[in-house]
């Protein structure tokens, strides 16, 4: 059997030397020991994804699943925090809704959950804030994501505002605080909870999702039900939620209080969590805008002479895609790409450029998105100390023979 | 063309015991981290962080996860851990 470990040793060390001859930004590349430790693998009812953690599970899905502009649920990613994550059975479930911001607290069951409200429907990206943290420049702690922390689902749920209108929100009531099934091994570890603002709890898209395209959610993606926060990093969509609290007070955690937490100012966001503010750092809210190529991989060869297309995804916090651009003379000069069909602007959006070659020998690659308010991705990481919104442009060589 | 490519197959479908580097203090790191995560964790996170990086990440998981891990055992975990898994 080849030695794994030596193998991807080799993988590594000819990427870091393809990367040499490139004008520019040097390429993203994961850590070295990222690259020894990812193994494709399985985990019951998923098909193989890169593992970059066994315990706790976390797995992202390998770049040519984003080819579709839905994300199947068996190759949708898989992130948790804490290892102890139950098999929840769907007739004992529960879910109790109150909080101290809440006139009256009440218990739903899965199936009163469905019957009681409005069922609604959309497609949405959800992204884990670290996702592409692997690529930081310098490295930062962390899972050390590569493209494959997101996905784009049709989710189906109801609205968190019709289940938060039957509590009768106080006036009060600032965040709304969520909580999951999932332990950590030790009871001193504190359990995962997130909250958002109230405001944002009472969106029309925010929901409780108990489908994902048309299926039930897959254990590994929250089943039961999960909180979508359309336009929101995956931190606040709490898998296998079992307690929604509207609170007077901000939710003190972890998980608020320290981690999921950038720099103030750093980045072009609109929307902000003001109850969880400090001085110098705010949680992490919107999703920035971002685009993947999806065929083409570093190294690849094509002959000379022969039309071309670049085909990729883009997406942000739901302002919408505007535009997605196209250099292949490593940024010099930019093109429009054509635009794909419109599943919302929550969704992945695909897009397409069609090019012929010039010349042959080495080119380079890169895509730049811009929402249609105007944020397109930077050409510099904008480096934060934990890894997030990495949304720089992505740049890929390819060799032309 | 996969990106994915190259990338070794697993067929266990579960965790798969994570060999850590051999060396002194190896079987502490192993016992105290393996309690609430894989060691893969260990082997992600290399080669780019400090001591004083890796200190800060020990440290986090005694005050915050509640890892029982005693102060006197701190300095064996850190010398392993930027021995094997930290800066070059």
């Amino acid at each position: 059997m080849p030695n794994r470990r030596s193998f991807l040793r080799t993988m590594a060390g000819g990427i870091a030397l393809a990367s040499t001859g490139l004008v520019g930004r040097v390429r993203a590349v994961l850590p070295q020991g990222t690259l020894e430790s990812a193994v494709l693998d399985s985990l019951p009812g998923k098909q193989p994804l890169i593992k970059r953690s066994f315990r706790p599970p976390n797995f992202e899905s390998p770049v040519e699943v984003f080819s579709d502009v839905i994300t199947p649920n068996d190759r949708f990613f898989v992130r948790w925090h804490l290892s102890n994550i139950p098999r929840l059975d769907a007739g004992s479930w529960r879910l109790a809704v109150g909080g101290d911001g809440a006139e009256r607290g009440y218990e739903l069951t899965l199936e009163a959950l469905k019957r009681d409200f409005e069922p609604v429907e959309l497609v949405a990206v959800c992204q884990c804030a670290g996702n592409r943290r692997g690529f930081s420049d310098p490295h930062v702690a962390g899972v050390e994501w590569g493209y494959g922390a997101m996905g784009n689902a049709r989710w189906k749920g109801v609205r968190l505002k019709d289940i938060l209108a039957r509590a009768e929100l106080k006036k009060e009531a600032v965040e709304i605080a969520f909580n999951g099934s999932d332990r950590g091994p030790l009871d001193a570890t504190p359990a995962f909870a997130k909250s958002i603002p109230a405001w944002k709890a009472l969106e029309e898209n925010t929901m409780v999702a108990y489908e994902m395209n048309g299926a039930p959610l897959p254990h590994w993606n929250g089943f039961p039900a999960r909180i979508v926060v359309p336009g929101w990093t995956a931190t606040y969509w709490m898998k296998q939620v079992t307690s929604i609290r509207a609170l007077s007070q901000p939710l003190t955690s972890f998980w608020m209080n320290t981690a999921y937490r950038i720099p103030k100012g750093k980045f072009p966001l609109i929307e902000r969590f003001t109850s969880q503010e400090s001085d110098s750092s705010t949680p992490i809210t919107e999703i920035l805008v971002n685009s993947l190529i999806t065929n083409l991989a570093d190294g690849a060869r094509f002959p000379s002479g022969q039309p071309m297309a670049v085909k990729g995804i883009a997406w942000d916090g739901g302002y919408g895609i505007g535009d997605v651009e196209v250099s292949t003379d490593d940024g010099r000069s930019w093109q429009s790409a054509v635009l794909g069909e419109n599943y919302g602007r929550y969704s992945f959006r695909t897009w397409e450029f069609k090019f012929s070659p010039p010349v042959a020998g080495r080119m380079s690659v890169m895509a730049r998105a811009s929402s249609v308010r105007g944020t397109s991705q930077p050409s510099e990481l904008i480096f934060n100390a934990s890894g997030y919104h990495n949304n720089v442009v992505q740049k890929i060589a390819i060799d032309i023979a | 063309m996969l990106i994915g490519a190259g990338i070794a197959i697993s067929t266990h479908g579960g965790e798969a015991p994570v060999k850590l580097a051999p060396g002194e203090h190896a079987a502490l790191v192993q016992s105290r981290c393996s309690i609430c995560h894989s060691l893969d964790y260990i082997v992600m996170n290399s080669p780019f962080l400090s001591r004083t990086a890796w200190e800060g990440e020990v440290r986090k998981m005694m005050k915050i996860m509640g890892a029982p891990v005693s102060d006197s055992e701190v300095a064996p975990i850190v010398d392993y851990l930027t021995q094997n898994y930290g800066i070059k």
